[in-house]
């Protein structure tokens, strides 16, 4: 126990404690969201096009929280609409828009990172460092986890309608347009504020992985909205204590292992939907076929 | 206009500015069963669609109970078909008929008494407390079904539509299925559900429309599912108006 706590006595540690298991909470929650919506490839874009926005920010505002998330909020909102734009409008469709939008971004931001005067570190936004979350940056997450986690738990049920049927959405009296941008939004919005922990590339993990894992644990959207938060949470601190102990382990690709792993075992392990359960399930058809006509 | 009637009229829907539908006209009273026919890209799914709201309807008007419809509500129900369904969604045959009374309670009241009450009936008529906690790809096709009708249900819905609700079901789940629709039918609720085998139509429906871009006939089994009928709807090519010109676009 002591190997879990001890890290915590130190200062820096808490602050990533905190903003670690803020960060974890909301990347699972919002993660179940686009699971169900089936937008990992779009987040996935999003993450990269940040970059950009980052390089911007930077030129403009320098090294402050606020100008990053100004630059990328507006860099990934820029490739979202501008997928959507050149879907309608050409014969494209928005999985091949959005890989071109976004790759051209990320080469954009990397250009555009060589000739900021700032000294910034490259590898830094790619993979993050939780051990360096500044006030500022807690604040974000603070404000993210407050506004986002409150918002979409109050319209649980408009967007379970949307998830689960979005062609029929309209005739339950959703608002389909609307949502979506919210959606699109939100989860902006929370990719930036896991940025300084785990980074661009990584982040996608941090938002997918705690979903993707309760998925195969419940049957009901709360929970797993919920289970997602609390797998995303733990992943964080348990990654966090993991690069605390193993000298140099960088932080956000720990928490990403252990989400990792703990995706591997509900695959394999899962009660309802484990991999292994699955194989001894063909078994229990025949023997509920057999029951079903005794005698025989 | 009889009050306990859907009336459409003068109903055209076009997809890309091509119309699917042209000029229908037709009436349907509550306490039936009516059957959509016509061969494929007749119209039967945008006819259903149009009538839940989801498509806007290029001319024409639909009335209810002499109301006019102007966007989705709650009396109207719409059973897409089984392959438009994520069935590995996260959801419990009774969370699925708790999402009927969504529009009831609105997004945030906690069900009442009332709203559990309905859920529960609903889910009793529809024979489903056997597999209430089962998750929905874990029921078979019939129990799918019922599920949805369930859903509907509990929204308390006078117009069901139904996309080839007959699709998929073996013989026993047929008749299951058809016994359950009769009994709304005679609870006074109006059912128009699209559907594919001629064979089944004098067995399962009260009243016919048949279909082919534009409307070719409609009124009771008795009178209009004819011989002549089906041949002037099955035995030439969809009607696609001006637009069916190759150089037109």
């Amino acid at each position: 126990m002591n190997w879990l706590i001890e890290p915590f006595t130190h200062e820096f540690m808490l602050r990533a404690l905190v903003g670690g298991a803020l960060i974890g909470f909301t990347n699972g929650f919002v993660g179940t969201f686009v699971v169900l919506r089936r937008l990992a490839l779009m987040a996935d874009s999003l993450s990269h096009s940040l970059l950009p926005g980052l390089a911007v920010g930077v030129m403009i505002f320098g090294l402050a929280p606020a100008g990053l998330f100004a630059g990328g909020l507006v860099a990934a909102l820029f490739v979202a609409l501008g997928a959507q734009l050149i879907s309608r409008s050409s014969r494209l469709k928005e999985d091949t828009a959005l890989a071109i939008l976004y790759t051209v971004a990320f080469s954009l931001g990397l250009v555009l990172l060589t000739f900021v005067k700032v000294r910034v570190s490259l590898m830094h936004y790619l993979f993050g460092n939780i051990l360096g979350l500044s006030n500022a940056d807690l604040w974000i997450s603070y404000g993210v986890a407050l506004v986002g986690i409150p918002l979409l738990a109050a319209l649980q049920r408009p967007f379970l309608i949307l998830l689960f049927e979005p062609a029929v959405a309209k005739t339950q009296g959703v608002r389909v347009g609307a949502f979506n941008v919210l959606l699109a939004v939100v989860l902006v919005v929370t990719m930036i504020s896991s940025l300084q922990a785990v980074g661009v590339i990584l982040m996608l993990g941090l938002l997918i992985a705690p979903a993707a894992t309760v998925y195969l644990l419940c049957d009901s959207f709360p929970m797993m909205l919920w289970g997602g938060g609390a797998i995303g949470m733990v992943g964080s601190v348990l990654g966090l204590v993991l690069s605390y102990r193993i000298s140099n382990l960088p932080s956000g690709a720990a928490i990403v292992l252990v989400l990792g792993v703990f995706f591997f075992l509900a695959y394999l392990f899962s009660p309802r939907y484990g991999v292994l359960r699955h194989l001894r399930k063909r078994q229990h058809f025949h023997e509920e076929s057999l029951a079903r006509w005794p005698g025989e | 206009m009889h009050s306990h009637e859907l009336a459409v009229a003068d109903l055209t829907v076009s997809y890309n500015r091509i119309p699917a539908l042209h000029h229908i006209d037709f009436k349907v009273r509550c306490g039936h069963c009516v059957a959509l026919l016509g061969p494929n890209g007749a119209g039967k799914s945008t006819l259903l669609k149009a009538l839940a709201g989801l498509l806007p309807l290029e001319t024409g008007t639909i009335h209810f109970h002499n109301h006019l419809v102007r966007s989705a509500t709650q009396d109207f129900a719409y059973l897409p078909q089984r392959e438009n369904i994520d069935w590995d969604f996260p959801a419990t045959v009774r969370g699925l008929v708790e999402m009927g009374r969504f529009l009831r309670t609105g997004w945030w009241r906690r069900f009442s008494k009332e709203d559990e009450a309905a859920v529960d009936e609903a889910i009793r008529l529809m024979q489903l407390e056997d597999f209430a906690d089962r998750q929905i790809s874990a029921l078979s096709g019939g129990q799918q079904q019922r599920t949805f009708l369930a859903r509907s249900l509990a929204q308390q819905a006078h117009v069901f539509l139904l996309d080839e609700p007959f699709t998929g079901l073996d013989k026993p789940n047929q008749d299951n299925l058809k016994a359950l629709i009769r009994q709304l039918r005679d609870q006074g609720k109006l059912i128009i559900a699209s559907h594919h085998d001629l064979g089944t139509v004098p067995e399962l429906f009260d009243h016919v429309v048949f279909l082919n871009g534009e409307l070719i006939a409609s009124g009771p089994v008795t009178e209009v599912f004819t011989t002549a009928n089906i041949e002037k709807t099955y035995s030439r090519r969809a009607f696609a108006g001006p637009h069916s010109h190759e150089l037109a676009h």
